[in-house]
């Protein structure tokens, strides 16, 4: 009843190709966005809008990225946390040297600089496949890392090896470091984050994501309808080195503001953002959100549930909480292997005949 | 059929030879296709057809001998660079892209007709939009000649047989090849689907005059839809020539029920 198309009839090609062909996808969308950018920031207090909002849109970023690459194109990577490094190392360095230039154009220029990286680490991908791409992928996560550590004009040279990020400022408020507000932070992402979601959605329905899916399902076929295996590979490489450049240098310099390459971007956040595209969803940009919600928010929650409700000790809460989420993904992959997109697919489905079952 | 009027040779291949290791696959195979011509291929189990069609449009490389399209001779080309002279194919398992709907795969065949880079991609405005709504139009086009409009939102790979075989032909006419490479198009179908997709062969070749190569089995159909066949049995060429003249032919008989041995 609720979720219904009858009588949206649509007279031309134009609207059956919107980007939300039905209305009530529209309405949830445009719901979506006035909380996130109206309601979040003026309910929420300055510890979630830092403690959760924050590595939410950034992780989410980072997925939709991964799942350009995974979901999309159908090339596993393992490179996920390298990437979000060279972001990382790439604005601090041009933050240092270019600060006049504005934080985000900088922002943008790191993810420029990733995609070009991450086309390169891509490059095996035209010869090898599955398991074997992911170990080649392995490989560029591990050099990366090292050579952020090795290598001291990464980090300037200073002693400890770690990057600190100047404080930049956008319209008078500063936006990066731990001085920075966390509100000015948030809408400064969640824009960010508004703008490339619709960008990827807009590329996976064109031409260009039909190639890419084309590759993922049947190479061959599509190499014999005019598919260049080799363009359409480098170029999902490079978009989603793109975003996930993007998103390692929000992760670094908006929300930890100081980051250590062997910490902050080692193999644990390649597996992390593919733990949330596997959950979330392969192929589908809501997936990537639905996805960086459940492992972000999850641990947070559970902490507060056992700590707070229980009283529970909190280094065995620690220890429950990764037991549980791990659980989770398992039970998640057995019940739902499509993700929780899928699920929501299948809601709107229901929702559709609702009342009637058939 | 026979005295339909042919046009100039638009395929010729001459002395092709191709081994896998010391398998003989092809030995010696020269045939033409002629513009606006069915053309069918026929054999046995393992005669090599298949692999003729991936020396066609650059699947497979030959170790010997040329082809020839539309005047230009060469050994072997990238499948990609076949597509885009305008050769297009469908396969005798079939290659959907099982994940997209109907709309995307055919859209998808029409990739080399869309030129708009990646920006205006991202903003889906102006050129792209354009571009999106025009072959989105040719899209819907084959839709109609096809009758699939029901399916045009499904997912390929919950379609019965039958259908995925249809949107199969759909994205190959996407392109709007000049040379369609068949393969199989009828394997598996009962007799009424036969007809159907014998019908759409006949009027993919009548309305947009495109020539078809075919490879298939039912040889009632063969001999019903093909201008000439070329006949090939462990990838030696048999014979070529009009339906009637194969089918009177003894050597291709022999191949076929089999010689008596004494």
């Amino acid at each position: 009843m609720i979720y219904r198309e009858t009588g949206q009839f649509k007279a031309n090609y134009a609207d059956d190709q919107a980007l939300f062909p039905i209305a009530q996808d529209r309405y949830v969308v445009i719901a979506a966005l006035i909380v996130a950018f109206g309601v979040v920031p003026m309910v929420l207090n300055q510890y979630w809008l830092n403690a959760i909002m924050l590595p939410f849109l950034i992780y989410s970023l980072a997925a939709l990225g991964l799942n350009i690459l995974t979901g999309y194109c159908g090339q596993v990577s393992l490179g996920t946390g390298g990437f979000m490094a060279v972001g990382a190392f790439a604005v601090y360095k041009l933050m240092v040297a270019f600060p006049e230039l504005g934080f985000i154009p900088l922002v943008i220029l790191s993810g420029l600089i990733t995609a070009a990286v991450g086309s390169l680490f891509g490059l095996p991908s035209l010869r090898i496949k599955g398991f074997y791409l992911a170990v080649a992928t392995l490989a560029s996560q591990f050099f990366l890392i090292w050579l952020f550590n090795k290598v001291g004009w990464f980090f300037n040279y200073n002693a400890t090896g770690m990057i600190t990020s100047p404080p930049m400022t956008m319209f008078g408020v500063i936006i990066t470091g731990p001085e920075g507000s966390p509100m000015a932070k948030y809408f400064l992402v969640a824009t960010i984050v508004a703008v490339f979601a619709l960008v990827a959605k807009n590329i996976a329905r064109g031409r260009i994501g039909r190639n890419w899916m084309a590759i993922r399902d049947m190479d061959i076929a599509a190499e014999l309808i005019g598919v260049r295996p080799l363009i359409a590979k480098l170029s999902a490489f490079a978009v989603s080195s793109f975003y996930i450049g993007m998103a390692g240098a929000l992760y670094f310099a908006v929300w930890l503001g100081s980051a250590e390459p062997t910490e902050a971007f080692d193999i644990n956040q390649s597996f992390l953002v593919l733990f949330m595209i596997i959950i979330g969803g392969l192929g589908s940009v809501l997936g990537s959100f639905l996805g960086a919600g459940f492992l972000v928010l999850m641990p947070i929650l559970l902490k507060n549930i056992l700590v707070d409700g229980f009283g529970t000790d909190s280094a065995l809460a620690a220890h429950i909480e990764i037991m549980t989420v791990g659980a989770l993904i398992i039970i998640f992959l057995i019940v739902e292997p499509h993700g929780l997109a899928r699920l929501w697919r299948i809601a709107k489905e229901k929702l559709r005949l609702w009342p009637f079952p058939y | 059929m026979s005295e339909r009027q042919l046009g100039d040779t638009i395929l010729e291949v001459n002395n092709i030879g191709l081994s896998f290791g010391v398998m003989k696959v092809l030995d010696d195979i020269s045939f033409d296709i002629k513009k606006g011509e069915i053309r069918s291929i026929i054999g046995p189990n393992g005669a090599g057809k298949s692999s003729m069609l991936n020396v066609i449009n650059g699947f497979y490389h030959p170790q010997e001998g040329t082809i020839t399209f539309k005047g230009e001779t060469r050994k072997a080309m990238a499948p990609h660079v076949a597509a885009s002279h305008g050769i297009a194919r469908t396969f005798q398992n079939i290659a959907l892209f099982k994940g997209m709907s109907t709309l995307d795969n055919i859209m998808t065949g029409r990739n080399l007709k869309m030129k708009t880079n990646i920006f205006w991609q991202a903003l889906h405005l102006g050129p792209a939009r354009k571009e999106e709504l025009e072959n989105r139009e040719a899209a819907e086009r084959i839709i109609d000649f096809l009758d699939i409009q029901a399916i045009r939102k499904k997912p390929v790979g919950k379609l019965p047989y039958g259908l995925q075989k249809r949107v199969e032909l759909g994205r190959a006419l996407a392109a709007e090849p000049e040379l369609l490479l068949l393969d199989e198009p009828m394997a598996g179908m009962n007799s009424e689907e036969k007809e159907d997709m014998s019908r759409f062969i006949i009027d993919v070749n009548d309305e947009f005059g495109t020539t078809i190569a075919l490879i298939e089995h039912d040889m009632g159909v063969v001999m019903d839809l093909s201008d000439r066949v070329v006949v090939l049995d462990y990838g030696k060429q048999l014979a070529d020539g009009v339906p009637d003249e194969v089918r009177a032919n003894q050597e291709v008989i022999d191949a076929y029920l089999g010689v008596p041995h004494e």
